[in-house]
């Protein structure tokens, strides 16, 4: 197990003494994915990774909107709420900000909460409500038969787009950085280890954390990720970040490193060509999202270099914490409401 | 000098100005010093969307009218017996309004060649002999106000903007009204700027001074105490009772209130009033947009919160899809939709009616939900309280209609004792509810059709609820037909059979044949009208719904017994199309759609051309 980057995540919510297992969490629903989706991978990562955060089962619930990825909360024997498209940051705010004592998960997609509902998602980040958003990015809408997403690639040939779409994708993690997030991060759903250690962090983490999942669809976009999980590729595009490591990723003469730019970026340079000193070190901490956005940008435009692994983790307060201490503070400095006061304030008169 | 004193037995003031010049604030002062003298009294303050027009134009003008009493009164009266104008605009805007004979107290000082230019005056009207129908009091208001305030260390525009306090004070010595209130307002609301606040001071007691001076004025007005209910009094908005109401729905339900809301004109006061309170435990969630608001009260609703929203129109448009989510999942939700004039943006200042069929059906499936309409200012404080009883019993989304006028109008209100106030508690479901021990999130309870409540956190009874379709009692994903069909008429089922009294009717000798009805903010204006036309000989019922869905069970009776039904709405007949479907009586609807309430006289003689038509 790695070490929690800040263990206050779930400082507020009740644990339980008894064992827990996979099959704790496992629901009575029979899970209704298409065969060979990477869904299901995900979901066994999650359930099998649950038990081992040690709460209460009855103080976890599992949000969603809509979309495949979205039926994710009916196969988990917690609490859950299905919710409607693009939605589901924002109940779960209201969620997580009235019930600090809950441990509040949001299951999306790249239509879900980058489209529909990207303004929920950019709001809940930047409030830093404690939640833990996994969003599911298989870079195509599933759901409604095919057609391209926001995070698919410009000239996506898809049944809505047959001469190829034409906007540019966002990219999930500049776009959390730029919303202010305190916790973002990037895994993928063929590594499970990875993956969980990931869903590790987020759930440490104390306010609201972004996981980007990169997910196959094996029906409408398959192998859209094919880079990162062929053997003989996958080492030599994928950017491990480890925080306090230096950047190298590749084997052999394809070794390569980060460096900061002479343009305020990074770059990717032989990792011959470069003394050890020059290597970028991962900050995950650093309070200036700068060098985190810059590395955010590495696989842009081409799939050459990928990063995965946690981009950025600060201690900030979370957004329930800090409403809580309001209302302490209001009832400490004035005392507990006393509503029959309150009803005669102002200026009254009485008739006899 | 000792002036006469002479008795009336109702006033209509209005106090007109630019939207800088503090009308509002002016109207405000007032209706707190009538409150306190014991006046019965109603309130419309008028204002444009725009914060600052610009200054001296039509559109900037800002006006706020008072009627006051000596015996109980229903709205804020049709025709000012006095307007205060502060510019050429403000005349103008107003005139129309103001009844032969009535007193016009212009500030001249603002009467110069550019700003009756502005508005289109030729000459001065003051000077002109063109206002000789009223009585003009031409008050150099703003000079008047320097001067006063000379010696104080104040700049000439701080002191200029004291102007509105001398108005103030002309009209309290015009009328006798009582004066410490405003002073210990004035003390309090400049306690960080002691210098303005003493110039405010001397401006409203230098107002009072030159009223008992001039030879302008040679009478003042006593208006004695109205008669009213013993009781402790406050005077109070709709708004301002509407988030009382929700914070009493609180206390009496013993839930935390959860509020989430984006600001909206007029609905963003009872935002406002709800985030002073947060030693009541309440949070206030300013969201991102109206969805954003609606959903996180429901994800504070599923928590265990009393969730509640608060809109206007455009807003209710926005969140419908949360609210058939509501609907579907069966949670409980109080949705606030303070109407305005629509449609899209509207007016957005100006009151209407109009959305009583998008609170009713603006969802797709079916989506039922209760639906209810406060009749004055105060009673929104009850009504927001039966909103969240209903929701709470039930489960269900409530949407509750108050509107721009009943909003921002005020009127004295009885306060309650503690022990008047309903306990609308219910209890979170805790333990399994099927024989097997499982528990069944959509089993209902066989009298009120509600399902049980059971909150995260809660041991053994671990669920997900959502918007697809739901098989009746496991609450399991179901696209069985007929499972469909049970579950749509027993979301229908629930909703009909909520418990709603009866709908009371005003007959005073039982032999009208003529029925009033109403719903909604028209309460005042109707009633108003009813009496005018009883005092001339009429016979008419009146009788006005609260309860707009399910409709109270008598409904259809009370209409039928009536051989004509008239049903005055501020937009064009949307509930005269319910209630015609629904019972096929043949409603004579009355509507106008001004943005602005009905008035009183102008509902009287509709009123009587159906008496008299046959």
């Amino acid at each position: 197990m790695t070490e929690s980057l800040n263990g206050k995540g779930l400082a507020l919510v009740p644990r339980t003494d008894t064992p827990q297992t996979l099959k704790d969490f496992k629901s009575d629903q029979e899970v209704r994915w298409c065969p060979g989706c990477g869904d299901y991978a995900i979901l066994a990562a999650v359930q099998s990774f649950l038990p081992e955060l040690g709460l209460r089962r009855e103080n976890i619930v599992f949000v969603s909107g809509i979309g495949c990825s979205s039926r994710f909360p009916y196969y988990l024997n917690t609490y859950g709420f299905h919710s409607i498209h693009g939605r589901a940051p924002a109940i779960a705010t209201g969620l997580a900000a009235s019930r600090p004592d809950l441990s509040v998960w949001v299951i999306t997609g790249d239509g879900d909460a980058l489209s529909i509902g990207g303004n929920h998602l950019i709001h809940a980040l930047r409030r830093n409500v404690n939640l833990n958003i996994l969003l599911f990015n298989n870079r195509i809408y599933g759901l409604t038969k095919g057609q391209y997403s926001p995070t698919s690639e410009v000239g996506k040939i898809t049944k809505s787009t047959p001469m190829g779409s034409l906007d540019k994708p966002f990219n999930p993690i500049s776009l959390a950085l730029g919303a202010e997030a305190g916790f973002v991060a990037r895994t993928i759903d063929s590594d499970r280890k990875h993956l969980q250690g990931v869903l590790r962090e987020a759930a440490a983490h104390r306010g609201a954390s972004l996981v980007e999942i990169y997910q196959n669809c094996n029906i409408f976009n398959d192998g859209a990720f094919d880079a990162l999980k062929d053997p003989s590729l996958r080492d030599d595009i994928t950017v491990k970040l480890e925080h306090g490591k230096p950047i190298v990723f590749g084997t052999g003469e394809n070794e390569r490193a980060v460096r900061l730019s002479r343009t305020g970026g990074v770059e990717v340079v032989r990792r011959s060509e470069v003394a050890d000193d020059e290597i970028l070190v991962h900050d995950a901490h650093n309070p200036d999202p700068s060098t985190a956005f810059a590395l955010s940008r590495l696989d842009d435009p081409a799939f050459e270099h990928v990063p995965i692994g946690i981009f950025r983790s600060i201690d900030r307060p979370a957004y329930d914490q800090l409403m809580k201490e309001q209302l302490e503070a209001a009832t400490a400095a004035q005392g507990p409401g006393d509503l029959d006061r309150l009803l005669h304030s102002g200026d009254t008169w009485t008739i006899r | 000098m000792t002036k006469q004193v002479q008795q009336l037995d109702r006033v209509i003031i209005r106090f007109a100005g630019d939207s800088g010049d503090g009308m509002q604030l002016t109207g405000d002062r007032f209706t707190a010093e009538t409150g306190q003298f014991g006046n019965d009294l109603s309130t419309l303050p008028n204002f444009p969307a725009e914060i600052r027009a610009p200054a001296g134009t039509l559109p900037g003008v800002s006006s706020f009218q008072l009627h006051f009493a000596d015996h109980d009164i229903l709205t804020p009266g049709d025709a000012p017996n006095v307007l205060v104008a502060m510019n050429p605009a403000a005349l103008k805007a107003n005139l129309g309004d103001l009844p032969r004979g009535a007193d016009i107290i212009a500030n001249t000082d603002e009467f110069t060649k550019r700003n009756l230019q502005k508005v289109g005056y030729a000459g001065d009207p003051v000077e002109d002999g063109s206002l000789s129908e009223w009585r003009v009091h031409a008050v150099p208001l703003t000079s008047l106000t320097v001067r006063a305030l000379e010696g104080y260390d104040i700049s000439k525009k701080d002191a200029e903007r004291a102007k509105n306090m001398f108005a103030l004070g002309l009209l309290s010595w015009l009328y006798n009204r009582p004066t410490e209130g405003t002073i210990k307002f004035l003390e309090a609301k400049f306690a960080k700027k002691p210098e303005i606040a003493k110039a405010n001071i001397a401006a409203f007691q230098a107002g009072w001074n030159y009223g008992e001076t001039t030879e302008s004025f040679s009478v003042s007005y006593e208006v004695k105490p109205a008669t009213l209910a013993p009781g402790v009094y406050r005077n109070i908005s709709g708004n301002q009772a509407l988030a009382y109401g929700l914070i009493a729905a609180s206390v009496q339900s013993k839930l935390p209130l959860f509020l989430g809301s984006y600001p909206i004109t007029p609905a963003s006061d009872i935002l406002h009033e709800l985030s002073k309170h947060k030693r009541f435990g309440i949070r206030t969630f300013q969201a991102e947009d109206e969805i954003a608001g609606v959903g996180a009260a429901l994800g504070a609703a599923f928590g265990g919160s009393l969730g509640v929203t608060t809109t206007s129109g455009p807003g209710v448009a926005l969140k419908a899809e949360t609210v058939g989510l509501a609907v579907t999942t069966e949670l409980p939700l109080i949705v606030v939709d303070v109407q305005r004039a629509g449609p899209s943006t509207g007016m957005p200042t100006k009151t209407e009616q109009t959305d009583l069929l998008m609170a009713m059906f603006g969802r797709n499936g079916e989506s039922p939900v209760p639906v209810l309409a406060p009749a004055t200012p105060s009673d929104c404080f009850d009504t927001a309280i039966e909103a969240a009883r209903i929701a709470l019993k039930y489960r269900t989304p409530v949407m509750l209609l108050s509107d721009g006028y009943l909003a921002n109008g005020s009127e004295p209100w009885r306060v309650p004792e503690m022990s008047e106030l309903p306990d609308i508690s219910v209890a979170f479901t805790t333990e399994p509810n099927a024989d097997d021990g499982a528990y069944l999130p959509f089993k209902r309870d066989p009298e009120t059709l509600a399902r049980p409540w059971a909150v995260p956190g809660t041991a053994g009874l671990e669920h997900r609820i959502g918007g697809i379709e739901k098989a009746d009692g496991t609450g399991n994903i179901s696209y069985d037909p007929d499972n469909h069909d049970r579950m749509v008429r027993l979301r229908q089922a629930k909703i009909d059979g909520i418990d709603v009294p009866d709908l009371a009717v005003d007959d005073p000798d039982g032999d009208a044949r003529v029925l009033v009805l109403g719903w909604g903010s028209t309460y005042g204006p109707i009633a108003a009208a009813v009496r005018r036309a009883r005092r001339n000989g009429g016979k008419v019922a009146q009788a006005h719904l609260r309860h707009l869905n399910p409709l109270p069970a008598n409904t259809g009776d009370v209409l039928r017994a009536y051989d004509k039904v008239l049903l005055p709405e501020i937009n064009l007949g949307q509930l005269a199309m319910l209630l015609r479907a629904r019972f096929l009586v043949d409603i004579i609807s009355y509507n106008r759609v001004r943005g602005l309430p009905f008035k009183a006289e102008e509902l009287a003689g509709v009123i009587q051309d159906v008496i008299d038509s046959d």
